[in-house]
């Protein structure tokens, strides 16, 4: 269990920042995702938390003790890498033995601390074989094993769970919470999966061109996005924006009328002029009785249905832009149909249409 | 991987494929056919393809000091080759984990010292080989196999090196394990095909080299200058000459034999991901 201090961390390759002005305080045991789009130094960070990269400025500090020039084994942290990275030419136990035999442990410790983890991943079977020889799965246990079997002080993950298939991504990303929580080890977890980030982490560090957009809960992240970036990057399908006009503290255009309430209808109250208003595809709902230019609907023509099962989701033509919603499957809809849709009105999101940020962002 | 479809140009390809192996083969054949002739048979015309078999040839090599020139080859070409690939281990691996500045051009400076002509370098070395008294002997073969084959060996072992993939350089750090542990215990078992061609390549060049051995020895030799007495006997020893040639060969066709699988391997490593 350790704290990790991050202070103004930055990495540059030439004139590019990789990495900017990064500051991130974890918590003993917290379980941080590290999410954003290909090159947005998401990786990079871990990285340099790893001791595989050196920072240009900053600080890393491990339990108070700053561990910024220290090499990646001196600060005790294990990581499991997207290919696994198992030593092909080991079986299973002599990768999980590898990290201990360096640390110098006896034969029996090595052996008894080997075959626990192997019991606790329900990989003893598989201790004699070779990787060559292990399913997708089994090997990202592996890969796991060997990360924990020398119970680190931090455990850094680079998208595990990329390389397996949609049913096994869920059972793993399932089972590494369960062992993280259990272990209650610090761990950060790269992905650029919204809804790994939105389901494992305590906290998730949204990021983008070496920023960190927002560091917050899951659930502050979804409901309260700092700006367009945020708000279209998490949730899944993405948020609708649509560019509109304050008018008696609602938002509208051709094509919605919507009114938003509580902290966002405030600050829309003491504005003016024009904003970017955001809605989530499954905060809005038919509204089959409504006519168009009801305050709180949106309206236009279906342009494309699909069928998500239980679910369908909708494109529809606003006033010359394309957005969606996601509702119940019901008769009322059928493509070239003209549709009113009515938003929830607490779950709407507004932002300055010149910086991209929040309403409710306090200004940079 | 996706098999390509069969078309029509398929049995061309075949046996165009046949026809240059058998052109390759062909020379090598008549070598050995010839050397189970009798020096009548092997010059007659036209050449004769039924013949007595006799294994005269063979008996008079051992009759020969065959044996001391096929020491001293064994020899050169085992401690040479050794040395080489312990040698060029290490270097090889530093250029790939940690390269030096200019990495590229000191890269470049080792395989430029094989685009030199070596007549144009005998002399300063047989001058080099007199001075440290080395002439007509193992050692000065040694010395100067391994530096000719060294260049070759640390390119290639660092091609194979460059293939392993940065996450398992960056697994060996996290694990905390040394440079030397690294490269012995995970890098060098990584790369074993790529260092068995590469031995083998050095070992084939060492066991085949006749210009710095004729220049730089004469009783304490290897198999090429043995053979080349048996051509300046004043009289055409064809079949002589054919049996010796195809005793030389034989180590070379068995080794490479034996290591076809990772000789194919390493000399493909890296071509397919």
């Amino acid at each position: 269990m350790s704290v990790i201090a991050i202070e103004n961390l930055n990495k540059s390759f030439g004139a590019f920042n990789a990495v900017d002005n990064l500051d991130l305080t974890t918590e003993d045991g917290e379980f941080v995702v590290l999410v954003g789009p290909s090159g947005c130094g998401k990786t990079t960070t871990m990285r340099m938390i790893a001791g595989l990269e050196s920072s240009t400025s900053g600080t890393i500090r491990i339990d108070g003790e700053s561990v910024t020039d220290q090499s990646p084994s001196e600060r005790d942290v294990a990581m499991v890498f997207q290919n696994y990275a198992l030593y092909p030419h080991l079986t299973v136990y002599e990768n999980m033995a590898f990290c201990l035999k360096v640390r110098k442990w006896s034969k029996d410790e090595i052996d008894t601390q080997v075959r626990k983890t192997a019991k606790a991943l329900d990989i003893e079977a598989l201790l004699e074989r070779k990787p060559s020889a292990l399913s997708g799965g089994q090997r990202q246990r592996v890969a796991l094993g060997r990360a924990i079997v020398r119970e680190p002080r931090v455990f850094l993950m680079d998208e595990p769970l990329s390389n397996l298939d949609a049913k096994l991504r869920i059972e793993m990303r399932a089972e590494i919470v369960k062992l993280c929580r259990r272990l209650k080890i610090t761990t950060f977890y790269v992905t650029h999966d919204q809804l790994e980030a939105l389901t494992m982490g305590h906290r998730i560090v949204v990021m983008k061109g070496g920023i960190a957009q927002q560091i917050d809960t899951p659930q502050n992240i979804y409901d309260t996005p700092v700006n367009t970036f945020v708000a279209g990057f998490i949730g899944s399908p993405p948020m609708n924006f649509l560019n509109a006009t304050i008018e008696n503290g609602t938002l509208v255009a051709p094509g919605f009328n919507l009114v938003p309430n509580g902290p966002v209808g405030t600050a829309i109250g003491h504005r003016t002029g024009t904003v970017i208003a955001g809605v989530r595809p499954e905060h809005l709902a038919p509204r089959p009785a409504a006519v168009p230019n009801t305050p709180g609907t949106i309206w236009g023509c279906i342009e494309l249905i699909e069928p998500l099962g239980s679910q369908i989701m909708i494109q529809v033509s606003v006033g010359g832009h394309l957005i969606s919603a996601q509702f119940e499957r019901g008769p009322e809809v059928a493509v070239g149909k003209d549709i009113v849709l009515v938003h929830r009105p607490d779950a709407l999101h507004a932002f300055d249409s010149v910086s991209e940020r929040s309403v409710l962002a306090p200004a940079n | 991987m996706n098999r390509r479809r069969a078309s029509a140009l398929d049995p061309l390809l075949t046996l165009l494929t046949w026809i240059g192996t058998l052109i390759m083969f062909l020379p090598i054949a008549w070598m050995i056919l010839t050397s189970f002739k009798t020096e009548e048979d092997a010059v007659s015309y036209p050449p004769k393809l039924f013949f007595t078999p006799t294994l005269d040839h063979y008996r008079r090599i051992f009759e020969n000091d065959f044996v001391s020139f096929a020491t001293v080859s064994v020899l050169v070409t085992v401690v040479s080759t050794l040395i080489v690939i312990l040698l060029a281990v290490p270097a090889a691996f530093a250029l790939t984990v940690r390269p030096v500045p200019k990495w590229r051009d000191i890269l470049f400076f080792f395989i430029s010292t094989k685009m030199m002509p070596i007549a144009a370098g005998i002399v300063p070395i047989y001058l080099v080989a007199r001075t440290f008294d080395l002439l007509n002997t193992s050692a000065v073969l040694i010395i100067v196999y391994t530096s000719m084959n060294l260049p070759l060996a640390i390119w290639m072992i660092r091609s194979f090196m460059v293939e392993i993939p940065r996450d398992v350089f960056d697994a060996v750090a996290v694990d905390g394990a040394g440079r030397v542990r690294e490269m012995v215990q995970i890098i060098v078992p990584l790369i074993k095909p790529g260092l068995a061609s590469t031995a083998l390549l050095c070992a084939i060049f060492s066991w085949n080299e006749f210009f710095l051995a004729v220049n730089l020895t004469t009783t304490v030799s290897t198999l090429p200058v043995f053979l080349q007495k048996f051509l300046s006997f004043g009289k055409l020893y064809t079949a002589q000459v054919a049996a010796v040639a195809t005793l030389i060969n034989i180590p070379v066709v068995v080794a490479g034999w034996l290591a076809q699988k990772s000789l194919t391997r390493g000399l493909t490593f890296g071509a397919v991901k």
